[in-house]
């Protein structure tokens, strides 16, 4: 049971939040301009690293917010990150 | 009763005055408060207490506590429970249990011709004999001659299982020395605390001894101790609570097992602790050689135990075997206690002074070991030679004492993620580095000596308590009594004399030292492979006691260092917790309640047959008259729709209010056809697809005013929709003004749908202008419907001329209520989802779940003029272009008229080549008795169908092939001019 902060709530039971996946690049303006093999590997292949991941949390039984945060997928230790991804 | 023959007279933590009444395997016995089942069996002299998991030999018991290897017994009757460890039972009156895995008793078991296969029966038999014709014929069987215990069959009554949620600074793990000192410290400078310990009274160790601390009885000074925690209102003390996971962030999990609470049979703490101490004690480990598994053998620390905390003594002649000084001081307990003690057989060549000192006129038997023990149902006598080797020496005894060192109790460190290392002086694994705030104190971190435990404690306590923003100084320690450095000599197992040596290292799971030998000789010497392949530390007991020396075994015959061994992964639970301490309150249909619709208890009256429909609604499935078979009700319910009228809760269908400048912009994004040009007032059919390119949901969505719509989904799709255009506003464009909310449960409706849709709702009274030229088809207004505010939208699942009434869902039940009695003289007839479905497939509608699987294409389904060829990009559109760049043929949606007009195929059955077995080129995905066409029709995907219409094709049923037409999906009003109308 993961202790997660939210920006708006502080800190709550993962059990108040879905997970989204990891976090991705923007979804492009204009898909069309990119080859098909790149679309297809921004669909389908996903960061998996051993160590630490930008993801995607949903506060679902909370305020609602999707935020994104960074977790060290081996110590399921919460990372600082600052707002622009480093 | 039988008196008690091995009952000390004096002594224990026992309440003599009370007697307590039990049975064991069926014959009576008493006992004392405080006895566990254990400590009251052995005080009748009853040694043979169980059979052995795999081989059923004759087994005692070993320990005196949650570290017991040997004997279980399942409880009857009213505490009817699963396996648990002999020594954990507390007694109470009335108790019946029965040993497990023997029959039809220890004594006398039939299961034992086990015994007579042994050289069959090696660690993973399974994967090499009982093989043909497939290893589940004889499964079954070997299940049975296992005997485990049998999952008991009545709901407790006696009580709730409650979770409690807490917060605190400082958890403490255990009541011992260690854990009393931590506690102290902690408490007195004001940090909250939380201290658990999983015994009856608290003491730990110092129950099962006759240490002195502060010049006093070491049980005095607990007392004391515990009446000053008991004075601090920050304090909180659980007895009987086992802590036993320790997960992320300091979340610990202890479950209380006798809550003073009336009424609440065990309450689990979920505890979130800014600073853990684990005070969680040292358990002793056995020796291991031939023959080690005899009643009659135990840990010379349980023997002390018993004699101490229960007055018991576990024999009359014992032999103590050991590696290390601790057995010293209860080979003196035992000799006070009047057991005679005939030889303390000692491993190591030189035994210190300091401990022989405390035996003196005891025979000593330095460098030698125990080769092997006589007794049939219980030790007679041991072998002792010297370990170099030599003419064994035979000593009589009926009770073996043996003690093989000690192991930290670190698995709640090493679950917090913590690392170990191995100590050499201890041999055994010690905490190294944390991963959390935790620490582990006294003898779970090694610290064997009393005084060393007190100071410890009361340090490890105090650091806590500063960690988590308290001053003070740590408890002073008292000087305490204090017994020879353990010393222990590395003996992980007597060198064997031949190859069906015996030698237990798991006593639970009948796991040999040959066995660990035998895993290594067929590759699998990793420890996680060894633990796996010969079962060792798997059972209840979890290898407490022998993963030890599993690792020393496979250290020993692999040539490495313990440490380059490693242990398996510790998991919770430490100890067995029952699943309903897990459930707490969440059990039954609190655990996935139901959605309801205002007119749940209504469709219930009128004797509705309720369904789930998606996302937990409970929608009605028919409305059977009484007598009536489901097909007739759904028949009557169907024609009701098609030649007059009809109503059906609508009101779980998924509805998210869209408002902002850029919600038409949002529209467009999600759908994959045009709704920025949709006007006020109206609505329009649009297709979602995921970002794959494959259908995602469907719905009619409505514009009600400017930057204002109504979006309208699948019923077990709406949460899900929600979450995409949430996730899509907030993570992908951010900059967007809009805003969705879900009105799902706001809004209730009755869809109203047949040929006399107008009139009835003339009848029912409304002042919203229904002709076809004021509201046409996908029209939504707003207005008053029998007295009650609304929105009534032409949409129509059906078929037919519908309209959709939605009202508050304060208002559903009186709308309902009016709409049946203006609706009477029609023959108004409520509908269920069974003819719902009926009327949809005779349209060739098109159902997630059913059509809609998720590998399907607009394209596929015949929609493919919902794909806009103006809008530049929509979620999906992309993917769909890639997927169908690729020339393999696809799945089609069909309609199929079955040869036999009256022969109803079921949904998924798969259509194949000519009926043969082989692989399908499609399935039926709907099939239905049409009232419309009188006969079955169905629906189904098929590989190219739209080009194979005309064509005979083939279902596959259970019991035989049915041929059917490939036709056009649609078998009712296909130019749809009635729902125009």
């Amino acid at each position: 049971m993961l202790l997660i902060s939210c920006p708006h709530c502080g800190q709550r039971n993962e059990s108040e939040f879905i997970h989204g996946g990891p976090a991705r690049m923007r979804r492009p303006q204009d898909p069309s301009a990119l080859a098909d093999e790149a679309w297809v590997d921004y669909l389908t292949v996903p960061a998996n690293p051993l160590g630490p991941i930008d993801e995607k949390w949903w506060h679902a039984r909370g305020c609602g917010a999707w935020i994104v945060l960074r977790r060290d997928t081996m110590t399921h230790r919460f990372l600082p990150r600052s707002n622009d991804g480093s | 009763m039988a008196a008690e023959p091995m009952r000390l007279a004096q002594g224990g933590r026992i309440d003599r005055t009370r007697t307590i009444r039990f049975t064991f395997n069926g014959r009576s016995y008493t006992g004392c408060a405080g006895d566990t089942l254990a400590s009251a069996l052995l005080a009748h002299g009853e040694r043979l207490t169980a059979r052995s998991f795999k081989y059923h030999r004759p087994r005692g018991i070993t320990g005196a506590g949650q570290e017991e290897p040997s004997s279980f017994v399942e409880l009857l009757g009213d505490d009817q429970s699963g396996s648990q460890p002999i020594t954990t039972v507390q007694l109470r009156d009335g108790l019946a249990a029965r040993s497990v895995n023997c029959w039809p008793s220890p004594r006398f078991d039939l299961l034992a011709l086990n015994q007579l296969f042994a050289r069959m029966l090696p660690a993973s038999f399974y994967y090499k004999t009982f093989m043909w014709p497939n290893w589940h014929v004889y499964e079954p069987h070997i299940r049975r001659a296992a005997g485990l215990s049998v999952a008991p069959d009545a709901d407790r009554v006696v009580g709730t299982y409650e979770t409690r949620h807490w917060h605190c600074d400082v958890l403490v793990a255990g009541a011992g020395p260690a854990g009393l000192m931590a506690a102290l410290s902690a408490g007195r400078s004001g940090a909250r605390v939380l201290l658990a310990d999983d015994a009856t009274e608290p003491g730990g160790s110092l129950l099962g001894r006759s240490a002195q601390i502060g010049g006093r009885a070491a049980i005095e000074w607990v007392s004391a101790a515990v009446a000053e925690l008991g004075a601090m209102p920050h304090v909180t003390r659980l007895s009987q609570s086992t802590v036993w996971a320790y997960r992320e962030a300091n979340l610990v999990v202890v479950t209380e097992r006798a809550p003073a609470t009336p009424g609440i049979f065990q309450r689990t703490w979920r505890v979130r602790a800014k600073q853990v101490v684990i005070a969680t004690g040292a358990l002793e480990r056995p020796l291991v050689f031939h023959d080690n598994d005899r009643p009659g053998v135990m840990l010379a620390s349980a023997v002390q135990t018993y004699i101490h905390r229960y007055a018991v003594r576990p024999g009359r002649r014992a032999v103590v075997f050991t590696n290390n000084s601790s057995a010293y001081e209860v080979a003196a307990d035992m000799r006070q206690a009047g057991i005679e003690v005939a030889a303390i057989v000692d491993a190591r060549a030189a035994v210190p002074a300091q401990a022989a000192a405390l035996v003196p006129g005891i025979e000593i038997l330095a460098g030698h070991v125990v080769a092997a023990t006589d007794g049939r149902r219980a030790l007679r006598a041991v072998r002792v030679r010297p370990r170099a080797g030599g003419a064994p020496r035979r000593i009589e005894c009926d009770l073996l004492a043996m003690s093989g060192g000690w192991n930290p109790v670190v698995h709640l460190f090493s679950q917090s993620r913590g690392t170990l290392r191995f100590d050499s002086g201890l041999s055994a694994f010690v905490a190294d580095v944390a991963q959390q705030p935790c620490a582990c104190a006294g003898a779970a971190d090694g610290r064997l000596d009393l005084p060393g435990c007190l100071e410890d404690g009361a340090n490890k306590g105090m650091d806590a308590a500063r960690l988590a923003g308290f001053t003070g100084s740590a408890a002073a320690a008292p000087a305490a009594s204090t017994g020879p450095a353990v010393d222990t000599l590395a003996l992980w197992h007597v060198e064997p004399s031949g190859a069906s040596d015996k030698a237990f290292v798991d006593l639970q799971h009948d796991v040999t030292v040959a066995d660990i030998h035998l895993s290594l000789r067929e590759g699998y010497g990793a420890v996680e492979h060894v633990k796996r392949y010969t079962t060792a530390g798997m059972g209840i007991d979890q290898g407490k006691t022998g993963n030890i020396n599993v690792v020393g075994t496979i250290a020993m015959a692999q040539g490495l260092p313990p440490e380059g061994v490693g242990t398996t992964t510790f998991r919770s639970p430490y100890a067995p917790v029952d699943f309903g301490a897990m459930a707490g309150a969440r059990s039954g249909p609190v655990v996935l309640p139901y959605r309801h619709t205002p007119i749940t208890a209504w469709n219930i009256a009128q004797g509705a047959v309720m369904y789930e429909a998606g996302a937990r609604w409970r929608r009605p499935g028919y409305y059977p008259h009484p007598g009536e078979a489901l097909q007739d009700a759904v028949n009557r319910e169907c024609s009701a729709v098609r030649e007059s009228i009809g109503v059906y809760d609508g009101s779980p269908l998924g509805k998210i209010e869209i408002r902002g400048p850029d919600a038409a912009r949002l529209l467009d994004l999600l759908y994959t056809n045009l709704f920025s040009n949709l006007e006020t007032g109206m609505g329009r059919y649009g297709v979602m697809l995921s970002d794959d390119g494959l259908i995602f949901d469907d719905g009619v969505s409505f514009k009600l005013g400017e930057g204002h719509y109504l979006v309208s989904t699948s019923t077990a799709n709406a949460d899900e929709v929600y979450r995409h255009m949430e996730h899509l506003l907030q993570i992908e464009r951010p900059e967007w003004r809009v805003r969705v909310t879900p009105v799902t449960a706001a809004w209730a409706n009755a869809t109203i749908c047949g040929p006399q849709a107008r009139a009835f709702m003339a009848a029912l009274g409304t002042d919203i202008d229904l002709s076809n030229e004021s509201l046409p088809f996908m029209g939504l207004r707003h207005g008053q419907v029998a007295g009650l505010p609304a929105r009534v939208a032409r949409v129509s699942f059906t078929g037919e001329l519908s309209f959709e009434v939605n009202v508050r869902a304060r208002d559903a039940r009186a709308l309902w209520e009016r709409v049946m009695v203006a609706g009477a003289p029609l023959g108004m007839t409520p509908v269920g989802s069974e003819a719902s479905h009926v009327l949809r497939v005779e349209k060739g509608f098109l159902s997630l779940g059913h059509e809609v699987d998720g590998t399907v294409d607009p394209i596929d389904l015949g929609l493919g003029w919902i794909l806009s060829k103006q809008k530049p990009d929509y979620l999906g559109k992309r993917a769909l272009e890639i997927r169908r760049g690729n020339p393999r043929p696809r799945r089609e949606l069909v309609g199929l008229l079955m040869e036999d007009p009256a022969r109803l195929v079921i949904e998924g059955a798969p259509i194949t080549p000519h009926g043969a077995r082989q692989a399908a080129e499609g399935f039926v995905s709907a099939s239905v008795w049409s009232v419309a066409n009188q006969r079955a029709i169905a629906l189904g995907l098929l590989t190219n169908g739209r080009q194979r219409i005309g064509e005979t094709v083939h279902v596959r049923m259970k019991e035989d092939v049915v041929r059917a037409t490939v036709t056009a999906p649609c078998f009712y009003d296909p130019k749809g001019e009635k729902l125009r109308s």
